[in-house]
């Protein structure tokens, strides 16, 4: 069984006067119909990683490593004609800022229209057709009237939902979100929460959701890949990961995060700060903020291990909890 | 400590005076079309606000964009000025002929924001933007510096290593512990944190977040701490204010207020909290559609058009606020029984 | 060649890198440095200013002394490495000394107009509101005309020579100045932390001073030095015109003038000054670009 997008010791490497080491070593498989939620902090190679399975990053400075293989495809090595036909048609982006990913001097409903247009046979009506149809299904009240409407001209709710309606206009099978809810008010990140997990049933996609917010990560994915310093440290059912986090920095980002019940507490803060990607050390990237660091951790990146349906990269990985 | 030379202004009014109370604060905000600048509207950004602050409180503020959650942060610090309503810090009426001066209270109040860059002179050492406040202040440059020193000190930066530094050479979470040690060197007793952790990463959060608690014990501040982030709010809070639209619609002690919204506004926001339990997946959006805009808003309760519940009496008057636990008090007509609210499940008659 | 005399003045700020206050400027420094094209137009800036200072100690040739034989001499002539003039004056002394009015017709005014149009940009800039709208507005009027017209109409209403002409670029560029000024400043006004120095109880004053100049000074300056090629050619519009300099002062554009005859006769020599007004004021466009990009502070 070959799974949908699999991705293979990936590295991104950016050319700068310092060269950044942004992603080192990711590997990943994901299912037809199945939603990976990466979560990570900032620097931690999560949206690097997103952009690298489109290939967004500029060629000039930037040196891939590894393979990524989407659908059969080699996303890496595709003629630059085949990257522009994969884009959009197999595999579409939404982003944290929609207004970046519309030109303002078109209105909402002639972009989406051609899309449809650039990607499938089908006549100037159907497609407008088809994209009225997708604003109403995204939830954009008076759909016919928003056709028209400018990006500048709608809210940010509005703009984020017809970005979604965007990257599903050619029925795409993979969905990348990068952190397309981080800008949103709470009463409309819920909604947009809502509609992108509907859709996903609808559709049979798969997705990859990029976040920061673990409550976010929690109500959309199905598994769930925790990186740092441009690695996966932890992988697993989302279930699994949040009742018994095993690896130390997992454990620790679970426990700073403030939720409901922790008035009263001292927050446990993981001390010390994210690394610098442009001077990562040899070995575990997250030993200088870690209790449990030896020098053994000091010495070598410790390996992705998998126990069971889990994957943890640390040489100390506690014992599960006991299981219910 | 050397803090000796600076000390905190004094409790003047004791202890049983609230450090600030604020009555009907009003900013609105012209919006100006056409070649003659005609007026157009205006923008209600804060609408006849009113609450109290006592001392050593923290009282947590919490709504959407366009609440007018930073423009109240703004007029209470007097860097825009109000409309109409009155302010009162520890007794003394701001701006009032028998009251404290404008520059008084930037002595006793002091702001941190969301921006951790853009609140510090990009040219200047952090060390020389920590002392710039205690030598307007008129300490002597070496005294100003030593406050700085100390100042960062407890703010966890060690001023040996990271006096001499500019701010671009900081991680966001450090530049935000400048940005604290900025703030407290001038000794305010009063510090309102306009969305001071939204910007930081998680594990970092947790620890400004036990910094400014434990500032707050040592220097016996007092904070209003205004957030979009409803579990933060939660965590650090005594009280939570709930604005929408300009105005206050829900106020109370936290465990009251969170266990127990009475507003339908402040339940939305409360159940919009995405769930860290995958067993507990939020099922329905308690909301549809954007939160409107604050330009020229309807008579009546301004949540009406979002609110599941809304009823012709909502749109005939504003809700007053009305008690509903000790300190708890929400602005709806759900709330208040005299106010004629039809709960029956259809459209209530005329 | 003897350019120590003008040298010392400028690497000197920046040799303060130790003092620690002084770091901004010395990474700019530093980043100045590393950016050849730079360095080589600020080094044939400083030989032309050297040499024009300099001019009667290393010149044999006396740059007012004609000779009939000499009209027009070519390059390369025997007693004139540059061929010579209309009048057979040496060019290689006339180019020399006519760097001395031409760099100051490109620079004065421009200094002129940093100081006063800076400190009423930055004044609008910073007190907004009514104050900002009535000066910027007055300024707005200096606007409506194209700059040559109005540096024409003004050294004519005040008469020819090198004082009015300079007065007249000065008052072209205040507007163009402010309005940079004015912007720049505007933005800062609005940054957090030109509020937070309110908070502290600063006065205006003392914000400007502590927080504003600092971090307006640098745009402004860059924006007048590319302002000083384009005095250096109206002034020499001007002598051109005839509003500037008079002969037989030599001057770069009233060079160009005055042989503007021999263009067919001896063109290279013709072109000379031209060239001069070229390469100069090239220079100091290269050299503002560099600047800029070596300021540019890493957020």
């Amino acid at each position: 069984m070959t799974s949908f997008v699999s991705v293979e010791n990936l590295s991104v490497r950016f050319h700068a006067a310092k060269p950044v080491h942004a992603v080192n070593g990711v590997s990943f498989d994901l299912a037809e119909g199945e939603v990976l939620g990466l979560l990570g902090e900032s620097g931690s190679g999560k949206s690097v990683t997103l952009r690298a399975l489109m290939r967004l990053h500029p060629d000039k400075v930037t040196r891939y490593g590894g393979a990524v293989r989407v659908d059969g495809q080699d996303v890496l090595g595709m003629a630059p004609a085949a990257l522009e036909s994969f884009r959009g048609k197999t595999c579409a982006m939404v982003f944290q800022d929609p207004i970046l990913a519309f030109d303002p001097v078109y209105s909402l409903g002639r972009q989406i229209t051609e899309t449809i247009l650039r990607h499938e046979p089908v006549d100037q009506a159907t497609a407008r057709a088809r994209a009225l149809e997708l604003l109403e299904r995204v939830q954009v009240p008076s759909a016919r009237r928003r056709y028209d409407a400018y990006p500048h001209e709608v809210s940010g709710g509005m703009r984020q939902r017809a970005m979604i309606a965007l990257a599903l206009a050619c029925r795409p099978k993979l969905l990348l979100a990068d952190e397309p809810t981080t800008a949103l008010d709470a009463t409309v990140q819920i909604q947009v929460l809502l509609l992108l997990r509907e859709l996903q049933k609808e559709m049979g996609m798969s997705v990859i959701f990029v976040t920061h917010d673990i409550g976010v990560a929690t109500e959309i994915s199905d598994r769930l890949a925790v990186m740092y310093g441009g690695r996966i440290v932890e992988q697993g059912p989302l279930a699994e990961v949040m009742r018994d986090p095993r690896h130390p920095y997992t454990r620790g980002l679970l426990a700073s995060t403030v939720t409901g019940g922790m008035r009263g507490r001292r927050l446990e803060a993981i001390p010390g700060m994210p690394p610098d990607l442009t001077l990562l050390p040899p070995g575990c990237a997250f030993a200088p903020r870690c209790g449990l660091a030896g020098d053994d951790c000091r010495a070598a990146v410790p390996p992705l291990a998998a126990t069971g349906r889990r994957q943890i990269a640390c040489i100390r990985a506690e014992a599960p909890c006991a299981p219910a | 400590m050397s803090l000796v030379l600076h000390k905190p202004a004094a409790d003047r009014g004791g202890p049983a005076q609230p450090l600030l109370i604020v009555g009907g604060l009003r900013k609105h905000f012209p919006i100006r079309g056409g070649l003659l600048g005609r007026n157009r509207g205006a923008v209600h950004a804060v609408d006849g606000v009113g609450f109290q602050v006592g001392k050593g409180e923290i009282l947590g503020v919490v709504g959407e964009s366009g609440c007018g959650k930073s423009t109240m942060a703004r007029l209470l610090a007097r860097l825009i000025e109000p409309d109409g309503g009155e302010v009162i810090f520890d007794g003394d009426g701001v701006g009032a002929a028998d009251g404290i001066s404008i520059r008084d209270l930037r002595r006793d109040l002091q702001l941190v924001f969301q921006d951790s860059f853009a609140s510090l002179n990009p040219r200047m050492t952090i060390e020389d933007s920590v002392a710039f406040g205690p030598r307007i202040q008129g300490l002597s440059a070496a005294e100003a510096m030593r406050v700085a020193h100390d100042m960062l000190g407890r703010v966890g930066l060690e001023p040996s290593r990271f006096g001499g530094r500019y701010p671009h050479e900081l991680s966001g979470g450090q530049r935000q512990r400048v940005n604290i040690a900025r703030t407290l060197a001038t000794r305010p007793r009063l510090v309102i944190l306009d969305e001071a952790v939204s910007a930081l990463d998680k594990s970092v959060q947790a620890q400004v977040l036990n910094l400014l608690l434990d500032l707050k014990a040592e220097l016996n501040l007092t904070y209003i701490f205004i957030s979009h982030d409803l579990n933060v709010v939660q965590y650090i809070s005594d009280r939570v204010l709930v604005m929408y639209l300009g105005q206050v619609v829900e106020i109370g002690p936290v465990d009251s207020l969170y266990r127990d919204a009475r507003h339908p506004y402040t339940r939305a926001l409360l159940s919009a909290v995405p769930s860290v339990d995958p067993e507990r997946r939020t099922r329905h959006s308690p909301l549809t559609g954007d939160p409107p805009s604050p330009v020229n808003p309807p008579p009546g309760c301004r949540f009406r058009q979002r609110c599941p519940h809304a009823r012709a009496v909502c749109a005939a008057a504003l809700p007053e606020p009305v008690e509903i636990a000790p300190g708890h008090r929400a602005a709806c007509f759900m709330a208040d029984p005299a106010s004629g609210y039809d709960s029956s499940p259809t459209e209530g008659g005329r | 060649m003897s350019v120590t005399g003008l040298a010392t003045s400028s690497p000197a700020p920046l040799a303060a890198s130790a003092v620690r206050s002084h770091g901004y400027w010395s990474g700019v420094g530093r980043r100045i440095l590393r950016d050849p094209v730079t360095v080589g137009c600020g080094a044939i800036l400083l030989l032309i200013a050297a040499a024009a200072v300099l001019a009667p100690w290393i010149l044999p040739a006396d740059p007012y002394r004609t000779s009939m034989l000499h009209r027009l001499a070519p390059l390369g002539s025997a007693g004139h490495l540059l061929g010579a003039d209309e009048l057979g004056r040496d060019m290689v002394a006339r180019l020399v000394y006519g760097g001395r009015l031409s760099l100051m017709l490109g620079t004065l005014p421009v200094a002129l107009a940093f100081v006063i149009g800076g400190a009423i940009g930055v004044l609008a800039g910073f007190a907004g509101g009514w104050l900002n709208m009535v000066i910027m507005r007055s300024l707005d009027v200096f606007y409506a005309f194209p700059s040559v017209l109005l540096a024409v109409a003004i050294s004519g209403a005040l008469g020819s020579g090198m004082s009015n002409s300079i007065i007249a670029l000065t008052v072209v560029f205040v507007p163009q100045i402010s309005r940079v000024a004015e912007s720049v400043t505007t933005q800062v006004r609005g940054l957090d932390y030109v509020e937070a120095a309110r908070m502290s109880g600063a006065s205006a004053f003392t914000i400007i001073r502590a927080h504003v100049l600092g971090n307006v000074m640098g745009p402004i300056f860059v924006y007048a030095t590319g302002l000083v090629s384009v005095s250096m050619i109206l002034g020499s519009g001007l002598s051109f015109l005839g509003l500037g300099v008079k002969p037989p002062e030599p001057e770069w554009g009233l060079m160009l003038t005055t042989l503007r005859s021999a263009i067919y006769v001896n063109p290279l020599v013709a072109a000379l000054p031209g060239a001069m007004i070229f390469v100069t004021s090239m220079c100091f466009n290269l050299m503002a670009d560099g600047i800029r990009s070596a300021m540019d502070m890493k957020a």
